[in-house]
């Protein structure tokens, strides 16, 4: 176990490198290099940034120095939307925001969405079934800012009911928690109704009704636990999912958090911050699926991971 | 073996409802079952024996539904029974092995919590002490060494044979009057499957429950069974004792099955011979023998007309045309 | 003379029972009468059959019938629409909807019927394009893979692994901020027309393609994958195997055309993903270049005058919807149509 979860630190810890290095040779592609993109530069300022981001070097050298600089955690300075500030400083200063309301978001999906799928899967054929399905296919369908748009033009401007900017208020994390977790619960919904209905039919769910348990033992000792390992499995993704939909909601709702400050820069073409967020963002998943895959052990413990993992 | 009469199906139909139709997997069966007393059920896959069996313990999953006929257990009607009623019976009176043991085990649960689970449901006022403990002399009683250790381990620490022990385990841990055994040896590897069925014999004899063994192969039966049913699209085609359905089969397809069967002592030139064809489309059923189109011996009569029940000795039956005009023809050479 | 133990019991035949034996009851059957005597059901193909179950899906024909009608308007409806999606129209700035301009007209005077028809198209080729992509890449990497098996196989899957891993939205943000330049300059520096062409759906479009090519096709190369390794296993392969037939000819003649179902199912699938993306990368400002515009463009751009003009958010955000939830439903319909398993 404890071997397990180093060699998945040191694979976590490589896939960020990767990450680092796409976004270190993709930002390179911008002309001038990402660093010196505001034109007409004096020639001494040009060369002292140069001189300060060793782009006289070539490009193999620049990205050691830029991967020694991320070790130590220095992501650079802005230099257009808050010129010379640490990226680092901005970010952390950013992310809780979204972090709360990713969080709440999750919560709220994986509260909402595992009973959906569990009624579904018991009135299984029923009206009851199909109004479910009905809901979570449409739920899946629609884009996040679309929900987002749709509930500040009714609940936020038609109505008047609820704030919409900001996150100062109670009520003002009603409309961005369900434009972010609507297609999360709807996914989560139709994950365990389906991983539900795939245990239902498993053996074991056959011999612990021979056994004479009653239905409700059947239902939430024996089949629920085992249908929530792939809901486990998804929520890796979902941490994923809900970051970048925060990108969309944050700007919808002027929340100040990370992912609208993202959105400015790309719009801004402020590339230390771009690369910066981006690579925060990366690791913050992965963090996040390293720390599911643990968990996934925990629960299902026929997943040998010591050996997966060889 | 006592006589009285412990399990009694009369004229069972169960069917399938599918959205291509209506499959009769069970198509009218009747037979009486004594106290400790050991059957088998024999046929091949898609003959009805599996559903039979889930439908006296009350399993059929839908689209299944039992559609006609009777399932009397000591005297008490059981299709009557209300759920509660069944989950107080299943387990408890009338266990249940599968022929999987591989994936019959919840892998999520250790082997102990899932056999004391089965005891407590039906002995709620054991308390959590006394049933590990029933469960290790369970363990124990079925063949496997070290039980203290192996009910803290998961079913996916264990071999298939051992899990299928524990599945005998589990299923006689509250001593049930009836085991039904479902080709509990069909997944196992050839020794462990004889290893199997020797305990199964064992215990049946040690705690003289009644056994319903079903299985496809009848060199299983001859080790352990007192009477056999023989099956064929969903109806007995042949039932009798062991030692008739070997040495005086009259069905052509029981004549069949024994002839498609390895011996151990067979000559050198004697071949296995398989049966013909394949099995009915259970979907349009025909009006005749199901047999028919594969049986060698096959009359015009068997294609247009269900075949009669022949009563050959007390306890042997058969339906066949062949055999109602054998007996015709001899009844009138009597007269 | 033997005295008969056997009694039979068919008192409903006992009327008849001479009968039996005066006609030809008891005579043996023919082979002929045998074979006819179990109905044979009419054969009918697998995609007779999956088409025969697709038809009987009726949330499935539905949204097959809607999608038509989307492509329809998207395709052939600008033909009949006097205005052109980049025109701007003097003097009808921002009109509400007319007769002359049905959705009305745009902030600089272009008419929002035609912009949308020109939005639903560009959405519906950028869709079928990114699968077609992922399709080809996930197909050709995933039968290679399960097909070569041992090591390969297994540094194969590392890298796909490694690629999941990857959070796909940041990297196709990323991407698509950074390619936009170069590709820009090397539309306006080509002479070529086609490249011209390509240059009106500007050079977003082509990340988006790339990202598609570069990371979306792994879940696509999973299931081939799979689907090969239980392929291989099966004798007709072994049996071509013997007969000396090479690698890349299995590959071709034996597996594909057993993955075909579930690559159309994947493909169908992929479709409104791709479509999905590209509406959050417009939203946000990184998608196709102005004039020519999509759907999620069309929703980014009536985001300033979200109170004065809901109408033109309302509109393309719910064909949008439509678009992706109908063409949800009919990749599920497909599958459960294709789905052997399923079968009966």
């Amino acid at each position: 176990m404890a071997k397990y979860i180093v060699k998945r630190i040191v694979q976590a810890f490589f896939v960020v490198i990767l990450i680092a290095c796409i976004t270190f040779f993709l930002m390179n592609m911008v002309p001038g290099g990402p660093f010196l993109s505001e034109k007409a530069l004096s020639p001494e300022v040009l060369a002292a940034k140069e001189a300060k981001y060793g782009l006289d070097k070539p490009l193999l050298v620049q990205l050691k120095n830029y991967l020694l600089d991320l070790l130590k955690l220095d992501l650079g300075v802005s230099f257009k939307m808050q010129i010379n500030r640490p990226v680092l400083t901005i970010i952390m200063e950013m992310f809780p925001v979204s972090c709360k309301l990713g969080a709440i978001s999750l919560v709220w999906a994986i509260l909402c969405g595992i009973p959906i799928g569990c009624l579904a899967a018991y009135y299984r054929g029923t009206w009851v079934d199909n109004v479910l399905r009905v809901f979570t296919t449409i739920g899946v369908s629609i884009p996040g800012f679309v929900v987002a748009t749709v509930l500040l033009v009714i609940f936020g401007v038609k109505l008047s009911i609820l704030p919409t900017m900001g996150l100062n208020s109670f009520g003002s994390y009603i409309m961005p928690v369900m434009a972010l977790s609507l297609s999360p619960m709807c996914y989560v919904g139709r994950l365990t109704r389906s991983s539900m209905l795939d245990v239902i039919n498993q053996e074991y769910i056959r011999t612990a009704k021979a056994k004479g348990l009653s239905t409700k033992v059947v239902i939430f000792k024996h089949a629920l636990r085992n249908s929530l390992i792939p809901v486990l499995t998804y929520l890796g993704p979902l941490t994923a999912n809900i970051l970048t939909g925060g990108f969309v909601v944050e700007t919808v709702f002027s929340i100040p958090g990370l992912g609208r400050y993202f959105v400015q820069s790309i719009s801004n073409r402020d590339y230390p911050i771009i690369m910066g967020t981006t690579i925060f963002l990366a690791s913050f998943v992965v963090f996040m699926t390293l720390i599911v895959d643990i968990l996934y052990k925990v629960v299902d413990p026929r997943m040998d991971l010591s050996k997966e993992a060889n | 073996m006592d006589n009285t009469k412990l399990l009694d199906i009369d004229d069972l139909k169960v069917s399938f409802f599918t959205p291509a139709g209506e499959v009769k997997a069970v198509n009218g069966i009747s037979y009486t079952l004594n106290k400790g007393q050991v059957i088998g059920i024999v046929g091949e896959s898609g003959s009805g024996k599996s559903v039979e069996a889930y439908s006296i313990i009350g399993l059929l999953q839908s689209p299944g539904k039992v559609t006609g006929g009777k399932i009397t257990f000591n005297g008490e009607d059981l299709l009557s029974y209300s759920e509660e009623q069944m989950e107080q019976f299943r387990g408890n009176k009338v266990s249940m092995i599968f022929q999987n043991p591989m994936t019959c085990l919840n892998p999520v649960y250790t082997v102990g919590n899932q056999l004391t689970e089965a005891y407590r449901c039906h002995r709620k006022e054991v308390k959590k002490e006394d049933a590990i403990k029933q469960a290790v002399k369970m363990l124990e009683l079925v063949g496997i060494n070290n039980p203290e250790r192996r009910i803290k381990q998961y079913p996916h620490e264990l071999s298939g044979g051992m899990r299928q022990r524990v599945m005998i385990a589990m299923a006689l841990i509250c001593s049930p009057q009836l085991l039904i055994a479902d080709e509990p040896t069909t997944a196992l590897d050839v020794t462990i499957q004889a290893q199997i069925i020797e305990l199964i014999k064992q215990i049946q004899e040690k705690t003289g429950m009644a056994v319903i063994f079903i299985t496809h192969n009848l060199g299983v039966v001859a080790d352990i069974c007192d009477k056999v049913i023989v099956m064929y699209a969903g109806k007995i085609v042949e039932s009798a004792s062991v030692e008739d359905i070997f040495y005086n089969p009259k069905h052509p397809y029981t004549l069949g099955l024994l002839r498609s069967m390895p011996k151990v002592n067979a000559l050198d030139y004697e071949r296995l011979i398989p049966i013909e064809g394949t099995p009915v489309d259970m979907l349009n059923l025909p009006s005749g023998c199901a047999f028919g189109p594969r049986c060698e011996k096959c009359m015009k009569i068997c294609l247009r007309q269900a075949p009669p029940k022949v009563v050959i000795s007390e306890d042997h039956e058969a339906y066949c045309w062949l055999l109602a005009k054998e007996a015709y023809e001899e009844e009138k050479n009597n007269d | 003379m033997k005295k008969s133990k056997w009694s039979v019991i068919f008192p409903s035949l006992q009327p008849n029972i001479e009968k039996l034996f005066t006609d030809d009851s008891f005579n043996p059957a023919t082979e002929n009468e045998k074979e006819n005597f179990i109905e044979t059901k009419e054969s009918v193909t697998y995609w007779q059959e999956a088409w025969r179950r697709f038809k009987a899906n009726k949330v499935a024909m539905i949204s097959l019938i809607i999608i038509a009608i989307i492509v329809i308007f998207a395709f052939i409806g600008p033909l009949f629409s006097p205005y052109d999606y980049s025109t701007q129209i003097r003097g009808s700035e921002n009109l509400p909807p007319s007769w002359e301009h049905p959705f009305g007209t745009d902030g600089l005077g272009r008419d929002l019927l035609v912009r949308t028809m020109y939005g639903t198209r560009v959405s519906l080729i950028i869709g079928v394009v990114a699968s077609l992509i992922v399709l080809v890449i996930g197909s050709i990497y995933g039968s290679i893979s399960g097909y070569c098996g041992g090591k390969v196989d297994n540094v194969m899957m590392r890298i796909v692994e490694l690629i999941y891993s990857i959070p796909d939205v940041l990297v196709v943000l990323l991407l698509t901020t950074a390619l936009k330049e170069p590709l820009q300059s090397m539309f306006n520096s080509s002479s070529s027309d086609f490249i011209k062409g390509l240059a009106t759906l500007g050079p977003s479009l082509f990340s988006i393609f790339i990202a598609f090519g570069l990371l979306y096709w792994v879940s696509n190369a999973r299931i081939i994958r799979g689907q090969v390794i239980m392929l291989k296993q099966q004798e007709y392969v072994t049996a071509a195997k013997a007969l000396g037939a090479k690698g890349s000819h299995i590959i071709k003649k034996h597996l594909l055309p057993n993955c075909v179902g579930q690559l159309i199912v994947t493909t169908c699938l992929q479709i409104p993903s791709a479509i999905f993306l590209e509406s959050f990368l417009s939203f946000l400002g990184n998608g196709v270049s102005a004039p020519m515009t999509s759907l999620g463009s069309l929703a980014s751009d009536a985001l300033g005058g979200i109170y004065s003009y809901t109408y033109r958010l309302v509109i393309p955000s719910v064909l949008l919807s439509l678009l992706i939830l109908t063409l949800n439903l009919v990749g599920d319909g497909l599958r459960d149509a294709l789905d052997p398993k399923l079968k009966k």
